[in-house]
C-alpha cells in the first residue's frame, strides 16, 4: 500500500535537506576558519581599525579582545567613552553605576534618552552596547563603590576608567588600583573644562595621592549639577579616555616611554589642549610611597574613613524656628507684600526662572558686603533692621548660610529661609514654574 | 625686574575679574621665586579679601590647585623656591572633579 505524501510536504522534506546540507558546509567551512584567530564578521568589523599601523593590526585587535576593563560611572565621561570601547571591540567591559537616568542627564550622557528616565544607568548603557557589537560582554554592578565592594569588582579587570564625579570616589578608585597593581585612566570635566591623566602606570607611575596628598576643602568643590557643565565639553575628555586605554592596551606606552602627564582641555574661548608634564611617584605618598597606610586591610576595613578624609559642607546652620517649610510659605507669605523676598542663587541661575518681586542677591555678593546694611540697600532700599525677611536658593543650602549672615552680620532679626528652596516649591506646590 | 605670563585655569580665573592671562611684573632686590609671584598676585591681583582664600591655604597654594611652570608641574621644578626668568609661563589651575 502506498501512501499518497501531499506535494506541499515534500516541498518542506526537500528544503529542510537543502538547509541541511548548507548548516554542514558552514561547520566545515567554520572549522577552516578557525585557523584565523577571530570569525570573519570580526575581520569585517575592525577592518578600518586594524589598518592603522599604529594598532599592530590582528596581534592589537587581539590585544583588545583579550582585554578587561571597567568603567566606574555611566554619566557624562563614562557614556562617550564606552561605545568606543565597545565598538574598538574591548572584549570585556564592566560598568559601576548605581544611579538612574535624569532628563537633566542627557544633554550629555548620550547612551540614554528620553524612553529611559528612571531607567539605572548601567543597564541602559548596557543595551546600547549590546546593540553597537555583541562580540563584547558587558557586566553590569548596580552599586555604589566603596571600600568593602571595590576590591572583587576591580580585580577582574586590567584597567579602570574612573568617570566618576567627587574627589571621595577618585581617591578610592586609586587607592584601591594601587593595592590591585591596575593602571588607571582619569579624568573629570566641570563647565568649558576638562582634565585626563593616567595613574598607577604599570604600578610604577604616580596615583591620585602623588598628585594631590591633601583633599581640596569641601567648599571649593563643584558638581556639574553645581556648576553646569557643556555636554560637548565633558564628552570630547571622555572620548580621550577610550584613546589612552586603547594606547595603554596596546601597549603604545612602555615602561621607558611613558611620563606622567595631565591633559588640560579649555572649549571656550578659543578650544585648546595643553599637556603638562607632572611629577613621577612620590616616596611619600601614603597610598603608593616607601611606606604605605592606605593598604587593602585599611580600606576594606574601612580604617581609611574617605568621607572623613574628604570631608563635606556644614549648611545645617539655621535651627528650626529660623526656616519654614514650602507649603508655609505659600500659605502664609504668598499673598504678602510687607516683607522682603531675597532670592540668593547666582544670577545666572535667577534669570532662568524666579519668583516675582524678589530681589537676587548672590550669596557671595552678600558675602562681601560684609554685614553693611547701607550696601545692602543699594540693592534692596527697602530692607532695615526691622523688616521681615524671606531667603531663597535653589535648594535651601546657601539660603542658610544667608540667613546666618543677614542674622549675624547685618543684625536683621526676623529672617527666615525655605527648606528645600525654589525647587522643592516647584516640586510641592507649583509644577509650572521652570526647574533647570 | 622680570616679567612672566601667569595664568588661572580650571575656573581660578573667577577671582581675576575672568580674565585667564595675565602679564606680571615681578619687582625684587634678589633674583624673584614663585613664591614671591605668589606674594605678588596675593596682595595686587586678588581684588577681594574674601577671595584669598579660593587661592591660598596655611600660606601656601591651596590643596586642589596645581602649580605649573612652563607646562611641567612645579614639583619638578623646585616648588616656591624655583626663580622666575623673563618670558616665564605660570599657570594655576584647580583641579575639577565633575564627571
Amino acid at each position: 500500500m502506498t501512501v499518497e505524501v501531499p506535494e506541499s510536504i515534500l516541498r518542506e522534506l526537500e528544503s529542510l535537506k537543502l538547509e541541511n546540507a548548507k548548516l554542514k558546509a558552514e561547520l566545515a567551512g567554520e572549522k577552516e576558519f578557525n585557523k584565523y584567530p577571530m570569525s570573519l564578521e570580526e575581520y569585517k568589523r575592525y577592518g578600518r581599525q586594524m589598518i592603522v599601523e599604529d594598532t599592530g593590526g590582528v596581534e592589537g585587535q587581539l590585544k583588545l579582545r583579550n582585554s578587561k576593563v571597567l568603567v566606574v560611572g555611566a554619566g557624562g565621561l563614562g557614556c562617550p567613552a564606552l561605545p568606543y570601547l565597545a565598538g574598538a571591540g574591548i572584549g570585556h567591559i564592566g560598568i559601576v553605576d548605581n544611579d538612574v537616568v535624569d532628563t537633566s542627564n542627557l544633554h550629555r550622557q548620550v547612551l540614554h534618552n528620553s524612553n529611559k528616565v528612571g531607567m539605572l544607568k548601567c543597564e541602559s548603557a548596557k543595551q546600547v552596547l549590546n546593540e553597537l557589537n555583541p562580540h563584547v560582554s558587558v557586566e553590569t554592578y548596580p552599586i555604589r563603590l566603596d571600600g568593602a565592594n571595590a576590591f572583587p569588582i576591580f580585580a577582574k579587570y586590567d584597567y579602570i576608567l574612573d568617570c566618576t564625579d567627587t574627589p571621595l570616589t577618585r581617591y578610592l578608585i586609586s587607592d584601591v588600583a594601587v593595592n590591585l597593581q591596575k593602571t588607571v585612566v582619569s579624568a573629570s570635566g566641570l563647565g568649558t573644562e576638562g582634565q585626563l591623566t593616567i595613574l598607577n602606570f604599570k604600578n610604577k607611575g604616580p596615583c591620585y595621592r602623588c598628585f594631590y596628598p591633601v583633599p581640596p576643602s569641601p567648599t571649593s568643590v563643584s558638581s556639574c549639577q553645581e556648576g553646569g557643565v557643556i555636554g560637548p565639553c565633558i564628552g570630547l575628555v571622555g572620548v580621550m579616555m577610550a584613546i589612552e586605554v586603547m594606547k595603554l592596551i596596546m601597549e603604545v606606552y612602555t615602561e621607558e616611554s611613558f611620563k606622567p602627564f595631565l591633559t588640560s582641555y579649555s572649549g571656550f574661548p578659543t578650544q585648546s589642549l595643553r599637556t603638562f608634564k607632572m611629577r613621577g611617584r612620590q616616596k611619600t605618598c601614603a597610598c603608593c610611597g616607601e611606606n604605605p597606610t592606605i593598604t587593602r586591610n585599611a580600606i576594606e576595613s574601612g580604617e581609611v574613613d574617605y568621607t572623613l578624609f574628604c570631608g563635606s559642607r556644614k549648611y545645617n546652620v539655621c535651627d528650626s524656628m529660623e526656616r519654614m517649610s514650602v507649603t508655609d510659605f505659600e500659605n502664609d507669605y504668598h499673598d504678602r507684600q510687607d516683607f522682603v523676598f531675597l532670592d540668593v542663587r547666582p544670577s545666572h541661575h535667577y534669570s532662568i526662572s524666579h519668583f516675582p518681586s524678589t530681589h537676587n542677591i548672590p550669596l557671595k555678593k552678600l558675602r562681601d558686603m560684609g554685614g553693611s546694611i547701607s550696601e545692602l540697600q543699594e540693592h534692596v532700599p527697602n530692607i532695615d533692621k526691622e523688616s521681615e525677611v524671606v531667603v531663597v536658593c535653589r535648594y535651601g543650602n546657601d539660603s542658610q548660610l544667608a540667613t546666618r549672615l543677614l542674622k549675624d552680620q547685618f543684625g536683621i532679626p526676623k529672617v527666615k529661609d525655605i527648606r528645600g528652596g525654589f525647587f522643592k516649591y516647584i516640586d510641592d506646590v507649583d509644577p509650572s514654574i521652570p526647574k533647570y | 625686574m622680570v616679567t612672566v605670563k601667569v595664568e588661572f585655569l580650571g575656573g581660578l580665573d573667577v577671582i581675576f575679574d575672568k580674565q585667564r592671562i595675565h602679564m606680571v611684573n615681578v619687582d625684587s632686590s634678589e633674583t624673584p621665586t614663585v613664591k614671591d609671584l605668589i606674594d605678588y598676585i596675593v596682595k595686587n591681583m586678588i581684588r577681594n579679601p574674601n577671595d584669598v582664600d579660593v587661592f591660598i591655604e596655611n600660606g601656601t597654594i591651596r590643596p586642589g590647585i596645581l602649580t605649573l611652570i612652563n607646562d611641567t608641574d612645579w614639583e619638578l621644578e623646585g616648588g616656591e623656591e624655583y626663580e622666575l626668568e623673563d618670558g616665564d609661563v605660570i599657570s594655576f589651575t584647580s583641579t575639577l572633579h565633575g564627571g
